[in-house]
Formats: structure tokens, C-alpha cells, sequence
């Protein structure tokens, strides 16, 4: 366990805190100053604002004083990735379409964040729109993953993982299209989950792929995890896709929810293309669940080899539809090359956007136009069918499925040039993404090179207590989190 | 679905309010070409009498009351825009 400040899991700093050891202050002005010194390395912010950190931290500090702490995340220093609205702060989701927004209001999460006394912290950098495995898509330049900063440290939330695993922010949110979350947490030694459809509301979140797209946290630990969740999560009558259910303490329930637990192995996400480590790290995991009295299962699903052909129709198709918005009328970059009104959509669209997000609007318009939208829109949404319908039958018989998370630890920046090669690396997590599940990334262990592994747990819709308190009983056996980058 | 899918890239990104260069228009043909040719896989899949899924949350029909409600203030719904003359966006002429 570090002895450094900014290294500590939410728990002992809200314990910490409650009891007058520290102040919000204290802790803000540690987290600002690591960031200082590590972001010339790093680059996991857009922008940050320690002004107006510091005065959330003191106003945290005053109500604590008056006996008015609003729980755990009072006065926690909480980054957000930069396609979440922060009023007043930039908003840019790493694209120069949006480099001088900012943002007019704040979205639900960001809202109960505050509600909930966090000190919103940073805007965090990503892949352009959220389009990426790697942060590499970023127009504002890549992150360095804190582990090997000539790694990426994933993506598209790759500003969130990298910010938390360097000790930038004490948890960060991001978002997960198809593994956004999930991904860079793995790759960066950190919990990361992506929550249930439908259970964190998407106002004010930036749309990628409307059904597809949830807000989620990373964190030091499943429990600060389950914190963070417990604080976003919650019906929204400003999302109509946002379910109205009774958010139950999730922090509480990690304790009450005991094993053993019956663990579905899907024999397809162990098939080749997986790195020797980390399937003999997921292994490891699925020996440990077993020696603890868990049931495990091997378990199909038959449609996994169609996941990534289904995600790139749905998700571009939709991009393409989200970002039709950007025509350099109302609010983002205006070209003033054009000529007239319907060329001043084609430049500024030409000038704002970089190439993968280019790249998916073709793509995605493509998939919608006239003569191919059965082909593949269409289609793609029946499969979809198919495969959450997978997921749903092994569900019967296990709680919870037991994956690797990322078939490759971090790689190079600059290594895949290939946008296929790319995408490919998403193919563990987007089936949870289509069929609306909860999922979350903990660290299992180490590369002989020293990069971080992650095993990924697949839950039950809307059984987050259950997926956490499995995911809990890992952690408590291992302590891979107790071991930080040296930056 | 035919087997050699055929992106006509001018047409698409005409469709797409999207002006490319001749080198992006070579590159994305290429590019796509390669991930079309790998989501022609999904023809292979029997999708007979199966529904489409739009979503996956358990919600259909979400109605409010049609009741007004405050909004952005005309300063904040500005912010951001481009160019602006007395509370409104400027664009370029679209009447002659």
C-alpha cells in the first residue's frame, strides 16, 4: 500500500476525512500537484481548473465542519472524461469540432456528483467523440499509459484510467460504447465499470452510439467503485431510455452478498488471438473462484464471432446520426473557407473531425443509405437479437460470466495503424455493449514485462450487487492494487 | 448481400455534408472496403422470424406532460455559437 495521498482508495480518505486527519483541501491540493508533476508525461487532461477545485474542496471542508458531509464522496477529487457536461468548464470530447465549447449545463451525473460533495476534477482526454481503443485519436495529442508512457493506455476513457492509475484523481468517470471503460481500465491496472443499460442516465453525455453508450466509473477498488456507482446511478425522466428502479446501496450490499457463485466460462472468448499471459492470468482467476467453492461452467456463446461486425454497423450507424449535428451553425467549429450555406456544413465537418471519426460517419452512413439499410442496419439489429439472447440462455444456469477483458496488454503508441486491427481489440467487450449488460474490468496480475492484466466480469441486467460483490471476493484474495506505476 | 461490397465514396460522404480530399477518399475506400468485407459475415446468420433490437433497456412509450418548462437563458443557449447579432445565430445568406 502507497503511503502517498493521492494513491489511497476512496474508503480511507472518507474515513480519513470524517475524522479530521485531512481536509478536502489537503487532499485536492496533493492530487493537483501530482498532476503537475506527472501530466508532462501522462497527458490524461484536456484541462483542468484548480481554482475551482480548490473552492469546491474548501466548501466540502465547511460543511464537514458543520457536521453537513454529504458521505463518502464528500471532498473526493473526481476527474471526468471529456464528453461529460460540466457547466462553465470546456467541453471538447477531444475533437476540434468542439475545441472552444463550453459547456451551457451539467449532465444528471455530473449534478449528483455534486450532490453527492465531490470535487469534479479535470476534463479528462479520450478518443475523438469516444471512437477508439487507445486515446490515440485524440486531436489534442495521445496519453501515455502510466505503466510504460510509450504505451497507449486504451480507449476511448483512456484520460480516466491513465489519470487514476498516475494518482491525477482519486476515481474518474468514462464512458463505455463498446468497451470504452472496461478496456482502459484493464490496460491500466484499474477497476473499471460499465453499468447495466439503462441504470446511469446519459443526459448531458455526449452521444456515440445512443443505445450502446453508459456512463460508468473507474476506481482503486470494487468498493470505491461501488461508491461512485451508487452516487450516478438512478432514473432520469431527461433520458428516455433511463429505467426506473430502486438503486440499492451498493456499497452495503458487498458485504451481505456472499458466494459461492456459479461462473460461466464462454469457451469463445478463449480462442486464438488471446495473449498466452493474460489467458494464463485469467486461468489463475478461475482456479482462485473455484478454490473459494464456486461452480464453474463452461458456457457458449454461439454468436460472439458475429459481436464485432454487429457493433461496427449499429454503433457507426447511429454516430453517423449523432453527428449530423455538427454543422457549423448553432455551437462548434464554422469553417470560413465556404462558399455558401450547405458548404459551410461540408468544411466545417471536413475541418472539425479527424479521420476514425470521418471514417465512421462514411461508414455509417453507408450502412443507412438507400438499398443497403436491410443489408446491414437491419440485419445487424436482428443479430443483436441473437446475441443478447446468447448471454440471457447462460444466464440461466451461471450469475456471472468470467472473461479476459482485452485479448492484448497495452501496446505501443503508433503500433496499430490499421483501423481493423484496431477494432478487433474490442472483441471481448462489445457483446456486454449490445446486449445492454453490466461488466466490469479488476485488475488479475502482471505481464513478465510489467503491464497490467484485467479479467472481466459479465453480470445480469441490472445485477450490479451481485457482479460487484463477485468481483469483490477476487480482490480481497489478491493485491494486485496494492502495486503502483513508478512515474 | 453481394459478395464484393462497393462503397461509391463520393456518393456517401455527399450524403454525409462531408468534404474529403482525394487522399482520404482513396484511404477510407480502402479502409472500408477491408471492414465491409468483414461485416459481409452477417449474411451468413439465419435471422428468420427474429426481431430487431433498437436497445437493450426494458422501456417502450415514455411520455411526459407537454407542460413548459425553463430552459436555457438566450445568453447561455449562445455561448457557443459562431457568430451571433441580437439574440441570434448568423449564417451565411440562404435566400437569394
Amino acid at each position: 500500500m502507497s503511503s502517498e495521498l493521492f494513491y489511497q482508495p476512496i474508503t480511507s480518505l472518507a474515513a480519513a476525512l470524517d475524522a479530521k486527519k485531512l481536509t478536502s483541501v489537503e487532499l485536492t491540493q496533493a492530487v493537483v500537484a501530482r498532476t503537475k508533476s506527472v501530466e508532462p508525461r501522462v497527458h490524461a487532461f484536456n484541462s483542468f481548473d484548480e481554482a475551482d477545485a480548490l473552492a469546491q474542496a474548501a466548501a466540502s471542508d465547511a460543511r464537514r465542519a458543520a457536521g453537513q458531509s454529504r458521505g463518502a464522496l464528500d471532498g473526493i477529487p473526481i476527474g471526468l472524461k471529456d464528453v461529460i457536461a460540466v457547466t462553465g468548464q470546456p467541453l471538447t470530447a477531444s475533437s476540434k469540432m468542439l475545441k472552444n465549447f463550453v459547456s451551457p449545463y451539467d449532465a444528471t451525473v455530473t449534478e449528483k456528483l455534486r450532490r453527492a460533495g465531490a470535487v469534479l476534477w479535470g476534463r479528462l482526454n479520450c478518443d475523438e467523440f469516444a471512437m477508439g481503443s487507445s486515446t490515440e485519436n485524440s486531436a489534442f495529442g495521445p496519453t501515455g499509459n502510466p505503466w510504460d508512457t510509450s504505451r497507449v493506455p486504451g480507449g476511448s476513457s483512456g484520460g480516466s484510467s491513465a489519470a487514476l492509475a498516475a494518482g491525477e484523481a482519486i476515481a474518474t468517470l468514462g464512458s463505455d460504447t463498446g468497451g470504452s471503460i472496461r478496456q482502459p481500465a484493464a490496460l491500466c491496472g484499474v477497476v473499471g465499470l460499465k453499468p447495466t443499460y439503462g441504470l446511469v442516465s446519459r443526459f448531458g453525455l455526449i452521444a456515440y452510439a445512443s443505445s450502446l453508450d453508459q456512463i460508468g466509473p473507474f476506481a482503486r477498488t470494487v468498493e470505491d467503485a461501488a461508491i461512485v456507482l451508487g452516487a450516478i446511478a438512478g432514473h432520469d425522466e431527461r433520458d428516455s431510455t433511463s429505467f426506473k428502479t430502486d438503486i440499492p446501496d451498493y456499497r452495503a450490499e458487498l458485504t451481505k452478498r456472499k458466494g459461492p457463485w456459479k461462473l460461466g466460462i464462454p469457451k469463445e472468448y478463449f480462442a486464438e488471438g488471446l495473449d498466452p499471459e493474460i489467458g494464463a492470468a485469467v486461468e489463475k482467476a478461475i482456479a482462485f473462484y473455484k478454490s473459494q467453492g464456486c461452480e464453474i461452467r463452461e458456457v457458449s456463446l454461439p454468436h460472439t464471432q458475429y459481436c464485432l461486425d454487429t457493433y461496427y454497423v449499429i454503433a457507426t450507424a447511429e454516430a453517423s446520426s449523432n453527428l449530423g449535428r455538427y454543422d457549423g451553425i448553432r455551437y462548434g467549429h464554422r469553417s470560413t473557407a465556404a462558399k455558401d450555406v450547405v458548404d459551410l456544413y461540408f468544411q466545417s465537418r471536413a475541418e472539425g473531425f479527424g479521420p476514425e471519426v470521418k471514417r465512421r460517419i462514411i461508414l455509417g452512413t453507408y450502412v443507412l443509405s438507400s438499398g443497403y439499410y436491410d443489408a446491414y442496419y437491419l440485419r445487424a439489429q436482428k443479430v443483436r437479437t441473437l446475441i443478447r439472447q446468447d448471454f440471457l440462455n447462460a444466464f440461466r444456469e451461471v450469475d456471472a460470466l468470467l472473461t479476459p477483458t482485452s485479448p492484448v496488454p497495452a501496446f505501443k503508441i503508433g503500433e496499430k495503424a490499421d483501423p481493423l486491427a484496431m477494432y478487433l481489440l474490442d472483441i471481448y467487450t462489445i457483446g456486454v455493449n449490445l446486449a445492454g449488460l453490466p461488466a466490469i474490468s479488476v485488475p488479475c496480475g502482471f505481464t513478465q514485462s510489467g503491464l497490467p492484466i484485467g479479467a472481466q466480469l459479465i453480470g445480469q441486467p441490472f445485477q450490479e450487487s451481485n457482479l460487484l460483490a463477485i468481483a469483490r471476493s477476487y480482490e480481497q484474495g489478491h493485491d494486485w492494487s496494492a502495486k503502483f506505476p513508478s512515474l | 448481400m453481394s459478395s464484393a461490397p462497393q462503397l461509391d465514396i463520393n456518393h456517401i460522404a455527399k450524403l454525409a455534408r462531408l468534404a474529403l480530399t482525394p487522399e482520404e477518399k482513396e484511404k477510407f475506400s480502402q479502409q472500408l472496403g477491408d471492414v465491409l468485407h468483414h461485416i459481409e459475415q452477417l449474411a451468413k446468420v439465419d435471422v428468420t422470424g427474429v426481431e430487431p433490437t433498437a436497445h437493450a433497456s426494458p422501456v417502450f412509450n415514455v411520455w411526459q406532460p407537454d407542460v413548459a418548462r425553463p430552459g436555457l437563458a438566450v445568453v447561455d443557449a449562445l455561448r457557443n455559437a459562431p457568430a451571433q447579432r441580437e439574440n441570434m445565430v448568423v449564417v451565411p445568406k440562404v435566400v437569394e
